[in-house]
């Protein structure tokens, strides 16, 4: 039971009052609370039957724990388990989850619940000391130190210590330099951001169907169509490399609209237009942070970027009409072969993808 | 049992034999831990971390960091013929074919989680009590620097399987670094080892979550609990509570079974989740590759605020010749993040700064008594509960069929103008409770029983504040501003550091400007005195067996204690 | 009498002149009709079909898209949006529309399946336009599953998630979840691309492709989760707020209890 203090509470301001702890403030508080006993602390029986409760929940651990054994052996792998609002899972997951959450959860529950019942609960006092040390360390350390470092000449030998600091600043650079091969730059490279701005698409590429690599007529593209689109040489280059570098530079859409739907191109002449009867082709590599989008919407003919939610009007240049994206989708300029199939009249003339600083050289 | 204290006493005397462990283990097992559930909240993080080492441990055993690309032809059908990097294909080979690998990878992950939200739960329960305080201001620093690694080393972990939806984090990144003015490109392609995505990243990424990062967070960790150790823990204000002194249980052996026990507890928990619910199904984003994404593409939960940072930012590049800065990726990404960070880590500095509060502080604050502290805290949080709600902006708008523009355009606006609302409404609300809890002191609690006297006068009784109130109550702090002074000494001479000293002055007097100060002598012997006419009336009319009297807890009666019964409002 | 007038008085020539009158209408009607008509032969649907269809239509379609599906200030045309336009609009209950919004829902189908296939025909008929598939077009059972996965992720999951739970777009308009799709809906929306949906064309995504990704898309409509419950299936924000209110939630529990004095 609290006790309940007696209404004389200005005694918080007497130290002979029945508060006798004083705090930062000055003022006086009550003193700690009389321990209350438990029922294990005052019946042998109620602490015997904690007892058993705890040993309990260890050896259900250890059991726990066995039964795990027995489903990693005895769970196929591939074996499925129907449970409602679950759907199909894992019985193997489930079961070795199971065994092993509870044969460690119950030796934590068992060693809480030994502490609440039957180790001592009364609360003990520790007096903190000051953190500071005293006067007298704190002098005799300032002087030892004074003492060694007037040995040492630190102070007066200045050509010393100049020549020591320099020494010290300037090591640490060979570990930086050596980071310069974190890119090992071909001889005749290109510098990063020329490597940026060019893409393997170039004249006479034909456009094919991403995943299936089936090149495109313009009669295979419907008004409203949206189609996928990678560089007929794509997986060569990426066999050759060995990296997806050109398919995150290269990936492209086609759509088609009505062409009296087509309000602007980003280039092109009445000879040479960029759009193939309304036919457009676009750099899919969002240019806001380079998240790939193919979120035609067909009758508005906005892209819309997952990602961030840059919108693009493909009808108006693919310029920005919403969102974070602030430079346009870069366009492809298409053509026919002679045979018919779609295919790009030069790489692109804006760099695809994110912006970055010397990107207007 | 002898045999076992003899064994054991003979492998102590060998150790200190040679290490001198007696004087040590003197008084750290004796060491005393205030006991409080939400002191519990780091040792959730500081668990999570050991099961994180444990599983991740693990998982290194199979898992393959390399993004050479490989066909699949392992136990999961949707996915066989297709080509994938060797990291993705060494992942479903941990969740298909290694009995226990699934259950591993969830219990990591999941442990992951709750690493990040334990630790930022700790940093809230810390900011509101003011434990940052000296002498811990340290160990704020450490904490942040622990949240800072946290968070990357999450993203990288997640980053590790190459699958669609962390790759696509990887190809923000990317954009992200690009957009550093000046170094961005050649920064992407030291880290890249080229052009995105190239096949170094993976690797690295790897080296840095398994090696560079657990490393530091050894370090950290270990000099953030040493220090706890040696400063002691903070302690609620309560009965027998002091600045000088901690109140609690010693480490052997109740508070070496109490956390003992909560690192079981913890391991099993996050296992017993990973039994039931789906995290991170790899298998079902597909391998990454940087044509396809899917729509709804969030990172996790404690980059959320990032995303969302990056979404509703308009979209503001600035091109000055051949150069181009794109504000709009580089601010909420680095800029933002950069602010927010150091001033986290500077906190308790800053604090300092306008408080003048020098004095050490090892009795934790009640956040209504920090007024201005605790407002700031709220609105901070406002302020990043926002960033994270415009980062599920898209889930937002199909869930509750509403126009992502609309979201969109609603929260540039909305996160200048809710967090603001929010510092005014805590302060309030602090500020009333702090009445509140003069109130309680002077008057005692309102019982609910009204006594009407034979004259007619109706008195509601007031029970008197237990002890237990009472002492939580006057752990408050005496506060007052810095004095603003003139700047100018009696000669005329100014002061160098004028300026500097009139802003702190100013700002102190905003801090504490409202604050209500604990009842003087004067007022509270006037509350006795007519506490005690009402005390009087109710002697007349009280009966010895209708107990009027509410306690505060349930009296445990035992004779063999002689518990205390009698009720001290009843006089026999 | 000449040999001419002879003739024409021969009882055959009756006979005759019926004749050349035949083929030459006939001849002329050929040359001149729409190629709908000619078609009509071929077409999957039949006369009495067209003419229930344009009955059906008139009462419940023509009020917004005309008498002659031309169109309205209203609704759009429906010339060219063909027979399959008709068998996903109306067969997912999307038509008719019961309010004016950004995007048309999916909810309850009103008409029968053969009140349907007759609008679909009489639709179908005004104006070419893709048509529904058969059921050897929807036959997955030679269909590649991984396959399907990889063009459902390049084609479909940017708007339609990768597990078919549907996506936000701009203006309060979204991809529907594809969780109760049939094979036929699937193909029907592939190939019309309804309200902002694409139109991906036998050509660029053949039948057989097309094949597999139905039966991907079945195969995420199985809900399989290999490790638990899935949270929706909808990524990290889900499994970030389970991670805070469950997991958080217990462990606090756990945490009082740990500090809760024992009786």
């Amino acid at each position: 039971m609290s006790e309940i203090v007696s209404s004389e509470s200005s005694s918080v301001y007497d130290a002979d009052g029945p508060n006798e702890v004083v705090l930062p403030n000055g003022r006086f508080a009550p003193a700690p609370l009389p321990h209350e006993l438990r029922r294990a602390d005052i019946d042998p029986k109620a602490a015997k039957r904690a007892e058993r409760q705890v040993a309990n929940l260890f050896i259900l651990a250890m059991l726990m724990a066995l039964l795990f054994i027995v489903a990693y052996v005895a769970v196929d792998k591939d074996t499925v388990i129907a449970l409602p609002v679950i759907g199909t899972m894992s019985l193997s997951n489930l079961l070795l989850g199971l065994t092993f959450g509870l044969s460690v959860f119950c030796i934590g529950a068992g060693a809480i619940h030994w502490a609440k019942k039957l180790m001592p609960d009364v609360e003990v006092v520790q007096s903190r000391h000051d953190m500071a040390s005293s006067e007298q360390d704190r002098a005799e350390a300032v002087e030892i130190f004074q003492v060694g470092a007037d040995e040492s000449g630190f102070g007066s030998r200045t050509i010393i210590r100049r020549t020591l600091l320099g020494a010290l600043a300037l090591f640490p650079i060979p570990l930086i330099v050596i980071l310069r091969d974190l890119w090992v730059t071909p001889p005749d490279s290109p510098s990063p951001s020329a490597l940026l701005k060019e893409t393997i698409w170039a004249d006479g590429v034909r456009l094919v169907v991403d995943g299936t690599n089936r090149p495109i007529k313009p009669s295979d593209v419907p008004v409203g169509g949206l189609v996928n689109i990678i560089p007929a040489n794509l997986e060569e280059v990426q066999k050759a490399e060995g990296n997806l570098n050109a398919r995150a530079k290269a990936s492209s859409l086609l759509i088609r609209m009505r062409p009296e739907e087509i309000r602007s191109q980003q280039g092109g002449t009445t000879e040479e237009p960029w759009d193939y009867q309304g036919i457009l082709a676009f750099s899919k590599i969002c240019t806001h942070v380079g998240c790939p989008i193919s979120l035609y919407q067909q009758r508005t003919h906005h892209l819309l970027c997952p990602c961030h939610q840059s919108t693009f009007d493909l009808a108006d240049s693919a310029k920005v009409v919403f969102g974070p994206a602030a430079r346009r989708m870069p366009q492809l300029a298409i053509t026919v072969d002679s045979e018919g199939y779609l295919v790009a009249r030069h790489d692109f003339t804006e760099h695809v993808g994110p912006s970055f600083w010397e990107q207007g050289s | 049992m002898s045999a076992v204290v003899d064994a054991g006493g003979k492998a102590a005397g060998y150790l200190d034999d040679r290490l001198g462990i007696a004087k040590p283990a003197k008084g750290l097992l004796n060491k005393v831990f205030p006991d409080h559930w939400s002191f519990m909240l780091g040792e959730i993080a500081l668990y999570s971390f050991i099961v994180l080492l444990l599983t991740g441990t693990y998982l290194t055993l199979w898992y393959k960091p390399s993004m050479t690309e490989v066909i699949y032809n392992g136990s999961y059908i949707p996915l066989n013929g297709v080509s994938m990097s060797e990291a993705f294909a060494s992942t479903l080979n941990i969740s298909f074919d290694v009995r226990g690998g699934l259950l591993m990878r969830q219990i990591h992950h999941w442990a992951a989680l709750f690493f990040l939200v334990s630790i930022t739960v700790h940093l809230m329960r810390v900011f509101f009590t003011g434990a940052f305080r000296k002498p811990r201001e340290l160990n704020w620093v450490i904490g942040t620097g622990l949240l800072t690694l946290a968070i990357l080393e999450g993203f990288a972990g997640y980053s590790l399987p190459d699958d669609l939806l962390s790759g696509t984090g990887l190809r923000i990144a990317q954009g992200i670094v690009l957009s550093i003015p000046i170094i961005g490109t050649w920064a992407q392609f030291l880290l890249f080892g080229g052009q995105f995505p190239g096949t170094d990243f993976i690797p690295r990424l790897f080296t840095v979550h398994v090696l560079l990062l657990p490393g530091i967070f050894l370090a950290l960790i270990g000099a953030h609990l040493l220090m706890v150790f040696a400063q002691k823990h903070t302690q609620y204000p309560g009965p027998g509570r002091t600045n000088n002194n901690v109140v609690g249980f010693p480490l052997l052996p109740v508070y070496m079974a109490k956390a003992g026990g909560f690192f079981f507890i913890v391991f099993g928990v996050t296992a017993l989740m990973s039994a039931f619910v789906t995290i991170n199904p790899i298998w079902a984003f597909g391998p990454y590759t940087p044509d396809q994404v899917s729509a709804g593409s969030q990172p996790d939960w404690y980059m959320g605020w990032l995303d969302g940072a990056v979404r509703i930012f308009p979209n503001w590049e600035t091109n000055i010749g051949a150069y181009s800065i794109s504000w709009n990726v580089f601010i909420p990404t680095v800029v933002v993040p950069g602010i927010i960070f150091t001033l986290l880590g500077a906190y308790p500095f800053i604090e300092r700064w306008v408080t003048g509060d020098n004095a050490e502080h090892n009795l934790l604050d009640r956040p209504r008594n920090a007024p201005t502290r605790t407002a700031l805290g709220v609105m901070a949080i406002t302020f990043y509960g926002m960033l994270w709600i415009s980062g599920g902006n898209d889930i937002i708008a199909t869930t509750f069929d509403l126009s992502i523009n609309a979201i969109t355009y609603s929260l540039r606006v909305l996160i200048f103008i809710v967090p603001p609302i929010a510092f005014v409404i805590t302060k309030r609300i602090c500020l009333s409770l702090q009445r509140r809890d003069n109130d309680k002191l002077l008057h005692g609690i309102e019982s609910g029983n009204i006594l009407r006297t034979p004259e007619g006068e109706f008195i509601e009784i007031h029970t008197p504040l237990p002890a237990k109130q009472q002492a939580v109550i006057l752990s408050k702090h005496d506060v007052a501003p810095l004095a603003i002074e003139t700047g100018y000494d009696e000669n005329g001479v100014a002061d160098p550091k004028r300026r500097s000293d009139r802003l702190r002055a100013k700002l102190s007097h905003w801090w504490y400007g409202d604050n209500i100060a604990l009842p003087s002598r004067a007022e509270l012997e006037a509350a006795q005195a007519h506490a005690a006419h009402d005390y009087h009336e109710q002697e007349s009319v009280v009966d010895d067996y209708r107990n009027l009297e509410i306690t505060s807890e349930p009296v445990l009666h035992s004779a063999a204690v002689g518990g205390h019964e009698e009720n001290p409002h009843i006089k026999h | 009498m000449n040999s001419m007038a002879a003739r024409r008085r021969h009882p055959a020539a009756l006979l005759l002149m019926l004749l050349v009158a035949l083929v030459v209408t006939g001849g002329l009607y050929t040359a001149v009709s729409s190629t709908t008509s000619a078609q009509a032969a071929d077409q999957p649907w039949t006369q009495t079909q067209v003419d229930k269809g344009k009955k059906l239509f008139a009462e419940g379609c023509s009020s917004c898209h005309g008498l002659n599906a031309q169109g309205s200030s209203i609704a759009p045309t429906l010339l060219g949006a063909g027979q399959a336009g008709v068998e996903f609009q109306v067969g997912t209950g999307r038509m008719p529309l019961a309010a004016p919004g950004s995007q048309a829902p999916a909810k309850k189908v009103i008409y029968s399946q053969e009140e349907i296939d007759a609008m679909a025909a009489f639709v179908g008929s005004l104006a070419p336009g893709p048509l529904s598939p058969t059921p050897a077009m929807l036959d997955t059972s030679k269909a590649d599953l991984a396959t399907g996965g990889s063009l459902f992720r390049t084609n479909c999951a940017q708007c339609h998630s990768f597990a078919g739970k549907g996506g936000a777009l701009s203006n309060g308009t979204a991809a529907p979840t594809l969780m109760n799709a049939t094979p036929k809906q699937i193909y029907l929306a592939m190939i019309t691309g309804p309200a902002n949906m694409p139109i991906f064309s036998n050509e660029t995504l053949t039948i057989e492709d097309k094949q597999s990704v139905i039966k991907w898309i079945e195969s995420l409509q199985a809900n399989d989760n290999p490790g638990g419950l899935a949270l929706g299936r909808l990524g990290p924000v889900t499994e970030g707020l389970f991670a805070w209110l469950a997991g958080l939630g217990a462990l606090i529990l756990v945490a009082i209890w740990v500090g809760v004095k024992a009786k």
